[in-house]
């Protein structure tokens, strides 16, 4: 079985790109132009060299000795809270923006929840001299405010988003009629993998790079470029796609998609689309997403705004629906208690996107042999005051 | 005959409007359609709410949330309108995002809608390709018209593909833009209108978006068979309730 995108824009039954006919002239050039775009050498060429000297890549493989003793296996920490702009974000931005330039667009604009997205984006717009706007939704806005003032620093607009949940859901849905009301000189930076076809693939090449290192320096580290599984926090789904891209037709790797439960699966509040969601289209593609029994998309919750998504890539609906991703919910509280844990054990403090990740060493066992690769999608400093709230610290 | 092709026939401009169902009140739908038949209306889009209407604007999207907290659901509207072809003989198309659809299941909504008396679906985010490949037998087996959208970006050889695929009439969004976005037509539209005029397509257009008055009415149709008045009716609702709609009506075709 493929896990690729194939030629028509699907994952297995998932993908495509159910979008209006306005948006159709951006999201036709692009699917017809990222592909050569992205392989020619001028292109490779300026993306890895910024890659390098100014995301600062490679980012760091680390074995975690403390957190291995404690779990009793061996964990290495992909140091994706290393990059500039502190998360996995910047990839993809930086794709995104030699893209855009290369379409001859003058505009950016994108959606941001947990703001990592706006601030990556915001920040490849200063490095370009080009005009940036990045929606957000409401709620978003109060609980990422160091992001909010980070943007707006970088010479970013920030546009509150009002309607539903008033989070990533609705930023995305205000980035849309934003492009639909500016089809001739505007790119979309999407910032998972999301969206019609070609987005989910074209992000998930650009954070591919994450796996394409975790290769090579578990040769170096270890003497071989497989690890029996790979760990990743899923929002839309992007930094799991970079981390699994590499292995997801080596089929002895297991993928573990983590998802975030909020305060319960069965609360009403939470954001487990695996577990919640069935299939429909959300944001111009089919894939898995929390709805009504009437195809109303339902308002998620997480306490990690990055994870509040009512969906997830269509890859990972695949990765789901054919078996080979294995999917964990964790709790609000779970990821907190793991983010305190990894603070203190190995003295990073982690995105609370990313403590979901972490809080699978409590929920599962795992070899004492076994090598675990965790993507650390992102570092805590956005979240200090959400850390310093809940420990009352 | 289906009721779209026998009112694309009369030798007249048409004039569409379109409604969110279950706005400003869940059981406005039934009068609402009611209404705007006795006034002379020819067309009537009638809005199934969704949670993220990414085509449309602000008085939209707040028309379908209201319609939403109302209580309105898929089976609810069908309900409403089960007998509607007892009262009222105006072509009728439903509007609305693909997933509600989806989820109802394409089969079983396109039945309904035949049984009810439904002409045709406008459903924006269900693609041309998808529409071809997937459902197009189902909406003929039903005898549903699909109307498609065209865009002044949408290029010649795309309005082609559309107007082979389409059999009724083509919508002709006026502006790039979500819907209420913009009022009023400048030089970008004179073109775009000329250009789709001097394509000589098969399927008559009618326009839609940015429409609000007598003035835009009359200038989206100097060359178009119809145009669709839709923010500026869930205005008039808001502020009217369902009364005045005769007002509302003759004050556009004046
Ligand atoms: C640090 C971090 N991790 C993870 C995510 C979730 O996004 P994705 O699933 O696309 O990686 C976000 C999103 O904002 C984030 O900021």
């Amino acid at each position: 079985m493929s896990y690729n995108v194939n030629e028509k824009g699907y994952y297995g039954e998932f993908g495509g790109a159910f979008i209006p006919e306005m948006l159709y002239p951006n999201v036709e050039t692009l699917r017809q132009q990222y592909l050569t775009i992205m392989e020619e050498p001028s292109f490779k060429e300026e993306f890895d060299q910024l890659l390098k000297d100014y995301v600062g890549r490679p980012s760091p493989l680390y074995f975690a000795n403390r957190l291995s003793k404690k779990y009793n296996t061996k964990i290495y920490i992909k140091r994706e809270d290393l990059n500039h702009t502190g998360a996995h974000k910047v990839n993809n931005t930086i794709g995104q923006i030699l893209m855009a330039k290369r379409l001859g667009k003058k505009r950016i604009i994108a959606e941001t929840g947990a703001g990592q997205h706006g601030v990556a984006t915001a920040t490849v717009c200063a490095l370009m001299g080009m005009d940036c706007i990045v929606y957000m939704g409401e709620i978003d806005i109060a609980r990422q405010a160091p992001n909010v003032a980070r943007m707006k620093m970088l010479g970013a607009k920030v546009r509150p988003a009002l309607s539903g949940s008033k989070t990533l859901k609705d930023a995305t849905n205000e980035a849309i009629r934003d492009w639909i009301n500016n089809p001739v000189d505007t790119h979309y930076i999407i910032g998972s993998a999301i969206g019609p076809h070609p987005y989910p693939d074209m992000v998930t090449r650009f954070q591919s790079v994450i796996s394409e290192e975790i290769k090579w320096q578990l040769k170096e580290k270890e003497g071989k470029e497989n690890p029996d599984y790979v760990i990743a926090c899923l929002g839309g789904g992007s930094n799991a796609a970079g981390a699994f891209y590499h292995y997801l037709h080596e089929e002895n790797v297991g993928l573990i998609a983590v998802e975030a439960a909020g305060k319960g699966i069965n609360t009403g509040e939470s954001a487990a689309t695996s577990v919640l969601g069935k299939e429909g289209i959300i944001h111009g593609c089919k894939t898995l997403l929390m709805q009504t029994p009437d195809g109303q998309i339902t308002e998620p919750y997480s306490i990690s705004a990055g994870l509040d998504y009512p969906g997830v890539g269509p890859m990972h609906a695949h990765l789901y629906k054919s078996g080979r991703g294995e999917f964990i919910s964790i709790t609000d509280d779970e990821a907190m208690a793991a983010g305190l844990e990894l603070t203190k054990l190995e003295g990073i403090i982690p995105a609370i996107e990313s403590s979901h990740a972490f809080a699978v060493f409590e929920q599962r066992k795992f070899n004492p042999d076994d090598i675990v690769v965790i993507n650390l999608s992102g570092r805590g400093d956005k979240d200090l005051q959400n850390y310093i709230d809940y420990f009352k610290l | 005959m289906n009721r779209i092709h026998q009112k694309l026939q009369e030798d007249r401009k048409l004039l569409s409007i379109y409604f969110t169902a279950g706005y400003p009140n869940l059981n406005d739908t039934v009068p609402i359609i009611q209404e705007l038949e006795k006034n002379g209306v020819d067309l009537i889009e009638i809005g199934l709410p969704f949670s993220d209407p990414l085509a449309d604007g602000p008085t939209i999207q707040e028309s379908s949330t209201a319609a939403l907290k109302n209580g309105m659901t898929t089976e609810i509207l069908f309900n409403q309108i089960k007998d509607i072809r007892k009262t009222v003989s105006i072509p009728l198309i439903l509007m609305g995002y693909f997933n509600p659809v989806f989820q109802y299941g394409v089969e079983a909504f396109c039945k309904k809608c035949s049984e009810i008396g439904i002409d045709g679906l406008i459903l924006p985010d269900l693609p041309l390709n998808v529409y071809q490949e997937d459902y197009k037998a189902i909406f003929e087996k039903y005898g549903l018209i699909n109307v498609f959208l065209i865009t002044p970006q949408t290029n010649d050889e795309r309005i082609r593909q559309i107007d082979d695929a389409s059999n009724g009439f083509i919508y002709m969004v006026s502006s790039a833009s979500t819907t209420g976005a913009k009022t009023g037509f400048g030089e970008e539209q004179t073109n775009y209108f000329n250009r789709i005029e001097s394509m000589n397509l098969k399927n008559p257009q009618v326009v839609g978006f940015g429409i609000s008055n007598s003035d835009t009415f009359n200038q989206a149709t100097k060359k178009a068979k119809g145009a669709i008045i839709g923010s500026a009716f869930i205005k008039h609702l808001t502020k009217n309730g369902t009364t005045k709609i005769d007002e509302f009506v003759n004050k556009i075709r004046i």
